[in-house]
């Protein structure tokens, strides 16, 4: 059984200058609470790796606002003008990325992989500086695996052993994400007892969650 | 019509019964609304479900169910769920039939730019990478022109989003197939000229058999 620890005492756990994963699409499915209490910890110089950098106030975008980003790993900037204009004065450095990239190199990390070799980008300005690979007559970029020391997980449910399910477009980047850190800490819209989430419907073994943040009692 | 209706209607077209299809943000969304009541396919999204369908009315929205772009969407009967790796599983490996995206150029290779303008704007790849690479036809939905000028060129200028040669372009003004031998000219839109084509045209194009100027 996982002790659910409260939500500042999480935080208080990511150091200034971590890298963290934030699981999310435009915002969707990334981990309210988590976020909310970064910035009120104001934990600053991370490194975010993140599909993208939702739009101000929404999501990771208000870690950007808050300006506790100094580098983002990411696949879209285009609907933050705050990420645009921080790249372009340059208080944070952006490093755009094709999205199923993104996705197979924090797989990769998850999964003991040293990289993996895609189609996508090959011949473009992604492909510089990178290995190319031919397989079979067909050139591949080797793409390198990411890691991070905190990954920031969103569930639907979780049950008190830490096993998280999701739902619909939620999930994104949030199960690769919860492999890929040395530390993964997840919220969940509700905690259920054990055994109330059957195991096939487990999608985020619960042995692979570091840290369950507990729901506050309203009082 | 205005002339996104006329881009949208034409694609909307070269959908069969059954397709996987991507629709990229703006333009390409609006292909949905001309579908033949005939033909059903099953819109993929690239933050993760099959069998996205549009907001069946105001008091439907879930939180958690979006397009890519965020806004609130439907799921049909029979849709489902999945990762973010598998999304883009789904793409590159051949398992979605068609791609309809927006586009900035494109040139006498058939090859696209669509993702940024540097110094300009750069909002980021998104997926349009791996869905130009990965999709087994390519359809770009343009405009014709841009208000510096043609956006059929003979050679992108702006960084281009796959080497890959795209399968069809559709603008309000005609079809354009691009082949090995160059851009091909199979239709123009209704009411437009031959001759209007190729003057709001900067790369060449090679005529289809039955066009004339």
């Amino acid at each position: 059984m996982k002790k659910t620890v409260p939500l500042k005492d999480a935080v208080a756990m990511i150091p200034e200058g971590a890298v963290v994963m934030v699981g999310g699409f435009m915002g969707v499915g990334s981990p309210p609470r988590l976020i909310e209490e970064l910035v009120r910890q104001r934990r600053g110089d991370l490194t975010l790796v993140c599909n993208d950098t939702a739009r101000p106030g929404i999501g990771v975008g208000c870690l950007i606002d808050a300006g506790l980003v100094k580098k983002v790993i990411t696949s879209h900037i285009g609907t933050n003008p705050v990420t645009q204009q921080r790249m372009l004065d340059g208080s944070i450095e952006v490093e755009l990325v094709p999205q199923g990239t993104l996705a197979e190199r924090v797989r990769a990390g998850g999964f003991g992989l040293g990289g993996i070799l895609t189609p996508t980008g090959v011949g473009t300005l992604v492909a510089e500086g990178k290995r190319t690979v031919e397989i079979d007559g067909r050139c591949f970029l080797l793409e390198t695996a990411l890691k991070a020391g905190f990954s920031l997980i969103n569930a639907k449910r979780a049950d008190y052993y830490g096993n998280l399910e999701y739902t619909l477009t939620a999930r994104n980047f949030n199960p690769l994400m919860a492999m890929a850190a040395a530390t993964t800490i997840a919220e969940a819209e509700s905690i259920v007892p054990v055994g109330v989430i059957p195991p096939d419907s487990v999608v985020t073994p619960g042995v692979l969650v570091h840290i369950l943040v507990g729901r506050e009692r309203l009082s | 019509m205005n002339e996104k209706e006329v881009i949208a209607r034409r694609v909307a077209t070269e959908l069969k019964d059954g397709d996987r299809v991507n629709l990229g943000i703006g333009l390409p969304t609006l292909v949905a609304h001309y579908l033949p009541p005939s033909v059903h396919v099953f819109f993929h999204s690239e933050n993760g479900i099959m069998g996205m369908s549009p907001l069946p009315g105001e008091g439907f929205e879930d939180i958690n169910l979006t397009d890519a772009g965020g806004r609130p969407v439907g799921a049909m009967p029979g849709a489902c769920a999945f990762d973010s790796a598998f999304s883009f599983g789904i793409i590159r490996g051949g398992h979605l039939d068609v791609t309809v995206l927006g586009g900035l150029e494109v040139d006498e290779a058939g090859q696209l730019a669509n993702w940024m303008v540097p110094g300009a704007m750069i909002p980021g790849m998104g997926g349009a990478m791996d869905l130009v690479t990965g999709a087994r036809k390519v359809i770009v939905a343009m405009t014709h022109r841009s208000h510096t000028g043609s956006k059929i060129v003979p050679r992108c200028s702006l960084p281009i989003t796959s080497i890959r040669r795209v399968d069809l372009v559709v603008t309000e003004l005609a079809v354009i197939r691009p082949s090995a031998q160059g851009l091909v000219l199979e239709e123009t839109a209704p009411g437009v000229s031959v001759r209007e084509v190729l003057q709001a045209t900067q790369a060449a194009l090679i005529l289809a058999p039955g066009l004339a100027i």
